[in-house]
C-alpha cells in the first residue's frame, strides 16, 4: 500500500489534462505546481534546518528575471529554455550564498528580519533598474520553450507535464538528501546547533548549503513561472507570496514531504483555482439576481483573510500541520518500535 | 606524553576567573575525574576543551596538537567527543539518527553523493547505520531506534547521548554529570558503563558531582573549587585531603 499510493497518485496527476478538459483549470494546476517547487525550497531552509527565513520569493524573482534577461527581446539575448533552467538554479543558488554568508550567524527573529529585508529590497531594485528591468511593467515577450520542434506557447498542458516531471525529480533529490550526511545534520541543526557542531558538523557550510539549495529550487520555480507567462514583473515577487509559501509550510506540515506538498496544493489551488471560480460563480449570482455588492465582488481580495484563518484554524487544533513528519516509522526498518515507553521529559 | 595536557589554562568571564591556572594530564586509557562543588568551573574546562570558548590563557595540547580556539566540529573530528550537562538530544529524530548524526566527523559523503544517491554514498550510509545498531546494542537501546529520542525515559537519554558521542570514534570522551539526575542504581550501572567504554580502549574525563561515585573507578581524580585545583591525585588521598573535605564541607567539618 505504501510504495503504491505514490504510483496511484503520479499515474492520476498524469492523466488530468485527458479528464478535465479547461484550459484555466490545467494552467492553476501548473501554477500550484510551481508553488510546490517553491515550497520544497524553502522546506529545506525553514522545515529542515529550521532557519526562518522570511522573503523567501526575492530567490524567485531572481530566477524568473535571469531567465527573462536571457531569453527576451529585452536584450536581444535568447538563449535556449532547457539548460537556463540550470543557469537559473546556480544564480538563485549564488545569491542564496550571498545572503546567507554574512547573515547566518543570526539566528532566530534577526535572521527573519535581515531575509524579510533582503525579500523587499528585491522587487524594490527590480523596480527602480527600469534600465535593465523595464521597472514596474517588468519584461514582456519571453521566449517559451520548445522541445523537439513542439512550442508550448501559451498552452498551459506542456507546461503542467514539465512541472509534474521537475517535481518529481526534485522529490528524488529531496528524499535521498533528507536520508543522507547533509539531511541528519541539517536536521541536528534545527535541534540544537550546538550539539550538532560537537558531531563534526560544520554548521556553516551546512547552513549555507541549505540557504543556497533551498534559493535554487526558487530559482527554477521562477524560470518556470516566466516561461509559462511570457513576462515578469516585480509586483509578482512582493512579500505576499513569500507569506503564501511560508503558509503552505505551516499547513501542510514543515520537514515532511507528504506535508509540503498537501500544503502547496491546498493555497495553490485555493489562490488559482478556488478563489477565482467562486468570484465567477457569486459575480453572476449577483448579476442575475441584480444585487450590486454581489455583482460586484473579488473574493481574491479576500486571500489573506482565508489564508489567516487557515493558519489559525490548524495552529489551533494541529499545530504540527496536517501531515506532520513521522521519521521513525517511513526510514527505519519496522523492526523495533512496539513496546517503546512513550514517557517523555529530560 | 598524556593524551590530553593541559597547561596553566585560564578563562575569565569580565573580572571573573572561571578557571585559573589549571594544569592537568590525561593519560591514554585512564579514567580521570574532574570533581567539586556546584559552580567551580568543571564544566568550563569541557567548553574550553571543545571549542565552545577560547582560552584567556595557557594552551590545550591534544595528542601533539594544540587545540586553542579550535572550532567543536574539528574539535570532534581531532578525536575528542563530549555529552552535556543539560541532556541535548536531538529531540526531533530518532534515536538511530542521533547516533548516526554522531558518525558526521568520519563521513566523507558530499551534498552531491548524497543528492544523487551515489554508491559511494549508500555504503557510507550502510556502515554507519550498522554501528550506530552496534552502539545502541553496547548501550541496551535496541528497541528503542527508531522512537524519537525526546519519548526515551531520561536514564536511557543519558544512555543515548554516550552512545552518540561514541559514535565518531573518539581517542577521548569528556562525560559532563552523566549520573545527574538519576537514582543511585542507576548511577551504579552508568559508573559501571563507564568502566566497559574504557575496555573499548577510549580515555574517559569525567565530570561528577558526586566524589564517592567517582571513587571507584577513577585513576585520578582532580578537585577545582573557584576555578582552582585544590587537589589532584589517587581517589584515596584526595578523598582524605583536608582542603577538599573543607570545600566540599565548609570549614571545620
Amino acid at each position: 500500500m505504501k510504495r503504491v499510493l505514490p504510483l496511484v497518485i503520479i499515474v492520476a496527476l498524469a492523466f488530468v489534462p485527458l479528464l478535465d478538459r479547461n484550459a484555466s483549470h490545467i494552467s492553476a494546476y501548473a501554477d500550484t505546481g510551481g508553488l510546490v517547487l517553491l515550497a520544497f525550497g524553502l522546506n529545506i531552509i525553514v522545515g529542515y534546518t529550521g532557519l526562518l527565513a522570511l522573503g523567501f520569493a526575492a530567490f524567485f524573482a531572481i530566477g524568473a528575471y535571469t531567465y527573462a534577461f536571457l531569453a527576451s527581446p529585452q536584450f536581444g539575448i535568447h538563449l535556449n529554455f532547457w539548460p537556463m533552467i540550470g543557469v537559473s538554479a546556480a544564480v538563485a543558488g549564488l545569491f542564496g550564498l550571498v545572503l546567507g554568508a554574512p547573515t547566518l550567524r543570526l539566528r532566530g527573529d534577526y535572521l527573519a528580519i535581515v531575509t524579510l529585508g533582503f525579500g523587499e529590497i528585491v522587487p524594490q531594485v527590480l523596480q527602480n533598474l527600469d534600465k535593465w528591468t523595464g521597472g514596474p511593467d517588468g519584461i514582456a515577450g519571453i521566449d517559451q520553450p520548445r522541445l523537439f520542434g513542439f512550442g508550448f506557447g501559451f498552452n498551459p498542458v506542456p507546461y503542467y507535464y514539465l512541472y509534474l516531471a521537475i517535481i518529481l525529480v526534485s522529490l528524488w533529490l529531496l528524499n535521498n538528501l533528507r536520508h543522507s550526511r547533509i539531511g541528519r545534520s541539517w536536521m541536528a541543526i534545527r535541534e540544537d546547533e550546538l550539539a550538532a557542531a560537537h558531531m563534526g558538523i560544520n554548521t556553516t557550510t551546512a547552513k549555507l548549503a541549505a540557504f543556497s539549495l533551498g534559493a535554487a529550487f526558487a530559482g527554477v520555480a521562477g524560470v518556470l513561472f516566466a516561461a509559462k507567462l511570457s513576462t515578469v514583473s516585480p509586483s509578482g515577487f512582493d512579500f505576499n507570496t513569500s507569506v503564501m509559501i511560508l503558509a503552505a509550510l505551516v499547513l501542510g506540515g514543515m520537514g515532511n514531504l507528504p506535508g509540503v506538498i498537501t500544503g502547496a496544493v491546498i493555497i495553490g489551488l485555493l489562490n488559482f483555482l478556488i478563489l477565482p471560480q467562486a468570484t465567477n460563480w457569486v459575480q453572476t449570482l449577483g448579476q442575475q439576481m441584480h444585487i450590486a455588492v454581489l455583482a460586484s465582488v473579488d473574493l481574491n481580495q479576500y486571500r489573506f483573510l482565508v489564508y489567516g484563518i487557515i493558519l489559525v484554524t490548524v495552529m489551533l487544533f494541529r499545530p504540527e500541520g496536517l501531515i506532520p513528519s513521522a521519521t521513525r516509522r517511513a526510514e527505519l526498518h519496522a523492526e523495533a518500535s512496539s513496546g517503546a515507553p512513550a514517557q517523555a521529559d529530560g | 606524553m598524556a593524551l590530553l595536557e593541559l597547561r596553566a589554562l585560564c578563562k575569565n568571564f569580565g573580572g571573573l576567573a572561571a578557571v585559573n591556572n589549571l594544569t592537568l594530564d590525561v593519560q591514554a586509557g585512564s579514567i580521570i575525574s574532574l570533581i567539586g562543588p556546584n559552580g567551580a568551573g568543571k564544566s568550563t574546562v569541557f567548553n574550553l576543551i571543545t571549542g565552545i570558548y577560547a582560552p584567556t590563557g595557557g594552551s590545550i595540547v591534544f595528542e601533539h596538537r594544540t587545540l586553542n580556539g579550535m572550532r567543536p566540529d574539528r574539535v570532534t573530528a581531532a578525536g575528542i567527543a563530549r555529552t552535556f550537562q543539560n541532556i541535548r538530544l536531538f529531540s526531533f529524530m530518532s534515536v538511530l539518527e542521533n547516533v548516526m548524526v554522531g558518525r558526521n566527523a568520519r563521513m566523507h559523503a558530499s551534498i552531491a553523493d548524497s543528492a544523487l544517491r551515489t554508491r559511494r554514498a549508500t555504503r557510507e550510509d550502510r556502515e554507519v547505520e550498522h554501528r550506530a545498531r552496534e552502539l545502541l546494542d553496547f548501550f541496551g537501546l535496541t528497541s528503542y531506534g527508531s522512537e524519537w529520542a525526546r519519548n526515551l525515559p531520561y536514564g536511557m537519554q543519558r544512555r543515548l547521548e554516550i552512545a552518540r558521542a561514541l559514535a565518531s570514534d573518539p581517542r577521548l570522551l569528556l562525560l559532563d554529570e552523566p549520573g545527574a539526575g538519576t537514582n543511585p542504581a542507576e548511577k551504579q550501572a552508568l559508573m559501571r558503563l563507564v568502566q566497559s567504554v574504557r575496555e573499548r580502549g577510549v580515555t574517559v574525563l569525567l565530570i561528577e558531582h558526586d566524589m564517592h561515585l567517582v571513587m571507584g573507578i577513577s585513576d585520578a581524580v582532580h578537585v577545582l573549587d573557584y576555578g582552582e585545583q585544590i587537589a589532584c591525585g589517587p581517589p584515596d588521598r584526595v578523598r582524605h585531603d583536608p582542603r577538599v573535605i573543607e570545600a566540599y564541607l565548609g570549614k571545620g567539618a
